[in-house]
């Protein structure tokens, strides 16, 4: 068609909005509600008894009561903590005897028989297969328990409410009230997350949640957060308590990002991100009883096994990678010998050491595994593990054992406390860098999501180190 | 299904024309897109079970959560009912379309762009009131819809009835109530959607009239002109409405000739 036609167009509409006034909007929104009004009124019966209407506010009264909303949130998140460290112990071990003392010499013992090269066996078998091994034992049982506990929640209708809570305290940083939302989904996996702020409308405070979308400690996170937690944090007091002890400790930690969070939200929406904050409405969802066999299957199928199999994609190649990096020679010692060395004059500084700075650079694809690799590199260095040849991850099967390793490495409690800091505060997984670009489609404000954590993960380790060795 | 396969064997005739024997005829395609004969859209409030709905048709497993804005992206999925192929893509949960967030846009553009051959609503029938003012606002953009009335079972319990027979001759569609969590009313759903996307039934969708006379005067002296450009439009008082507001993207559709680009 010609654009005479769609000219005139506009011009009568120009014209035709002189005549109608300036409340067209409301007008009309008032109108389409009085026309639902009425056809709802000719097909709707409704007894007056709503029992089960005021049930739903009973609970809501309670569950986003100022003095009462946060206690049970906590408790909420608790309790789904200690189900997944509690419950993700024994599996754990089984699956690492399964994995790592039965089926690893086996392998081996195959290579063995059929001539392998040694560097072919190394490769595949030291380095590939023990890495998915240990990603597969190390990361299964919590997800399994984890997913599906807090899938129950989402279900229920729970996250709504979180929101709720929280709406006044994002208000206040300058931020969208729909990002506890996201943030909620952050916990799960921060690429979710960084997907989901799409329901924020606003351009400026939709870059704000998908900046700090990464100071929600996500799955990949979790199981660090955990281990490093009963071994440092556990064990500093007595048995019967350490459940308890690192179990506050990893929750510190998840709270810990939330005011991160907030404050980098604030700071941001001062300076850079200037604006008005928008308003909206959130609906408080009916409660529904979860379909509970249901949404354990959905939950493992649809989550479980997918960021699981994400996790072996990323762990196999690591794997190599560490292999390749320990066994080959510059000089008298290993690549990654020399790596680690350059590092630890920096890493010392912020009460880390090269073996973790060298782990976390291997570990970008994915943080799930950048235990299994400090372990490796501390190993390696230490000169542990006797009758292993380099790059060979170590075989637990407890945490004690973990323990022990760290500690020969020269690791103490700030180390442990540092590394969980640094867990919380540093460059996204590069699926969530990719998925940053994706949303945002620029290089600059991808570049800011990743960098900023990292600078702040460095300032609070070293701050942290210093004031520690100033007080110890 | 398999109960209501018993129920068959027990009945050998007249059963035709009822929705439970042709459910027979249906098969859940997943992802499996390939050349659709039909493509249908699924719309409607957040948090009212549209991606419960969309798995059910389906037999797709996509995550579903008791939270509003869990759909952000537009998720695809097929399903073909007696030989004939049918792609439904789920669209995300909104209020209105009267705003310009990304979730409602990408709703809105799917629905006037896109031209579905049916755009299935979906409410929550224990909060009809609320969800007619999305309905009202889809039937002003398309004449081919459905309104799928589901948590049916929530109402039920809440002691609300509805009138499906008032409602639909209201609303100028057919309506079907569903509990798409535990399967009910699919089966009827699916033939609803299958009469409209034939032809088989003709929708005269309510428009919205409750406007102040001013504006009514000027929405119709502007649909008018769109008509006189576009014989073919389907939706010319949404336009005048849209560009009343002065909706920038309505302005360059006009421009660029979007609107009749493939107007059925």
């Amino acid at each position: 068609m010609d654009n005479n036609g769609a000219n005139r167009i506009i011009n009568l509409t120009r014209e035709l909005r002189w005549q109608i006034g300036e409340d067209f909007h409301e007008n009309l929104a008032e109108g389409i509600y009085a026309d639902a009004s009425e056809i709802a009124g000719h097909a709707v019966r409704r007894e007056r008894e709503k029992k089960k209407l005021r049930f739903d506010q009973k609970i809501d009264r309670i569950v986003t009561s100022a003095t009462w909303g946060f206690p049970i949130m906590f408790l909420l998140l608790g309790v789904v903590l200690w189900l997944t460290i509690t419950g993700a112990n024994y599996p754990s071990a089984m699956l690492a005897e399964l994995l790592l003392e039965k089926i690893h010499p086996f392998l081996k013992g195959l290579s063995a028989g059929i001539g392998m090269p040694w560097w072919l066996d190394g490769l595949l078998i030291d380095g590939i297969y023990l890495a998915v091994a240990w990603v597969v034992a190390v990361m299964l049982p919590p997800m399994a328990i984890f997913f599906p506990l807090f899938t129950l929640l989402e279900d229920f209708g729970y996250l709504p409410r979180v929101a709720f809570n929280m709406d006044e305290l994002f208000r206040r940083s300058g931020a969208h009230g729909k990002q506890a939302l996201t943030m909620s989904m952050g916990f799960g996996c921060n690429a979710a997350g960084v997907v989901a702020t799409r329901i924020i409308d606003s351009p400026r405070e939709r870059l704000i949640a998908i900046i700090t979308n990464n100071f929600s400690l996500c799955n990949g996170r979790w199981p660090t957060q955990i281990l490093i937690a009963t071994i440092f944090i556990g064990a500093l007091v007595p048995a019967a308590w350490s459940g308890l002890a690192s179990l506050s400790a990893v929750i510190g930690i998840a709270v810990l990002g939330i005011a991160f969070m907030f404050l980098v939200s604030l700071g941001l929406s001062r300076t850079i991100l200037k604006g008005e904050v928008s308003t909206f409405n959130l609906e408080l969802p009916p409660y529904r009883p979860p379909r509970f066999w249901k949404t354990i299957y959905t939950s493992i199928i649809d989550r479980t096994l997918i960021v699981l199999w994400r996790a072996i994609v990323f762990a196999a190649p690591a794997g190599a990678v560490i292999w390749l990096i320990s066994n080959i020679a510059i000089g008298d010692q290993s690549l990654a010998a020399w790596m680690i060395e350059g590092m630890d004059g920096f890493g010392w500084l912020i009460g880390l050491n090269g073996v973790i700075l060298l782990a976390y650079i291997v570990a970008i694809p994915a943080n799930e595994i950048v235990i299994p690799t400090v372990l490796m590199l501390t190993v390696l260095m230490t000169g542990l593990g006797a009758g292993e040849g380099a790059g060979v991850m170590f075989e637990l099967d407890s945490a004690s054992d973990t323990a022990s390793i760290l500690k020969a490495g020269g690791w103490t409690l700030l180390t442990g406390v540092n590394l969980m800091l640094f867990s919380l505060l540093h460059n996204p997984c590069s699926t969530t860098i990719y998925t940053i670009y994706k949303e945002t489609r620029s290089a600059r404000w991808t570049f800011v999501a990743s960098v900023l954590p990292l600078i702040l993960g460095f300032i609070v380790t070293f701050l942290v180190a210093q004031v520690w060795r100033i007080i110890a | 299904m398999v109960k209501m396969k018993t129920e068959n064997n027990n009945v050998q005739a007249g059963c035709e024309g009822c929705a439970h024997y042709n459910a027979e005829g249906l098969k859940k395609l997943g992802v499996n897109l390939n050349d659709s004969d039909y493509v249908i859209a699924l719309a409607g409030n957040p948090n009212t079970g549209k991606s419960t709905v969309f798995n059910a048709l389906t037999g797709l497993r996509q995550h579903t959560g008791n939270w509003p804005g869990k759909t952000v992206v537009r998720a695809e999925g097929a399903f073909s009912y007696d030989n004939e192929k049918y792609k439904l893509v789920d669209l995300p949960g909104t209020y209105s379309l009267l705003s310009t967030s990304q979730d409602e846009e990408v709703a809105r553009n799917f629905i006037l762009f896109g031209k579905p051959d049916v755009t299935v609503i979906v409410a929550d029938a224990s909060r009809l009131e609320r969800n007619l003012n999305l309905v009202l606002q889809i039937l002003e953009i398309t004449d081919r819809a459905v309104l799928c009335l589901n948590l049916i079972d929530e109402a039920k319990r809440h002691k609300i009835e509805i009138d499906l027979r008032t409602l639909s001759r209201d609303l100028g569609i057919p309506v079907v109530a569903t509990s798409a969590r535990y399967q009910e009313g699919i089966p009827e759903l699916i033939q609803a959607i299958q009469g409209v996307a034939s032809g088989q039934i003709k929708c005269t969708p309510r428009k919205i009239n409750n406007v102040p006379k001013k504006i009514m005067k000027a929405v119709v002296e502007l649909s008018r002109e769109i008509e006189k450009e576009f014989p073919d439009i389907p939706n010319s008082r949404w336009i005048a409405l849209r560009l009343l507001e002065g909706d920038g993207r309505i302005v360059e559709a006009l421009k660029n000739g979007e609107l009749v680009a493939n107007g059925q």
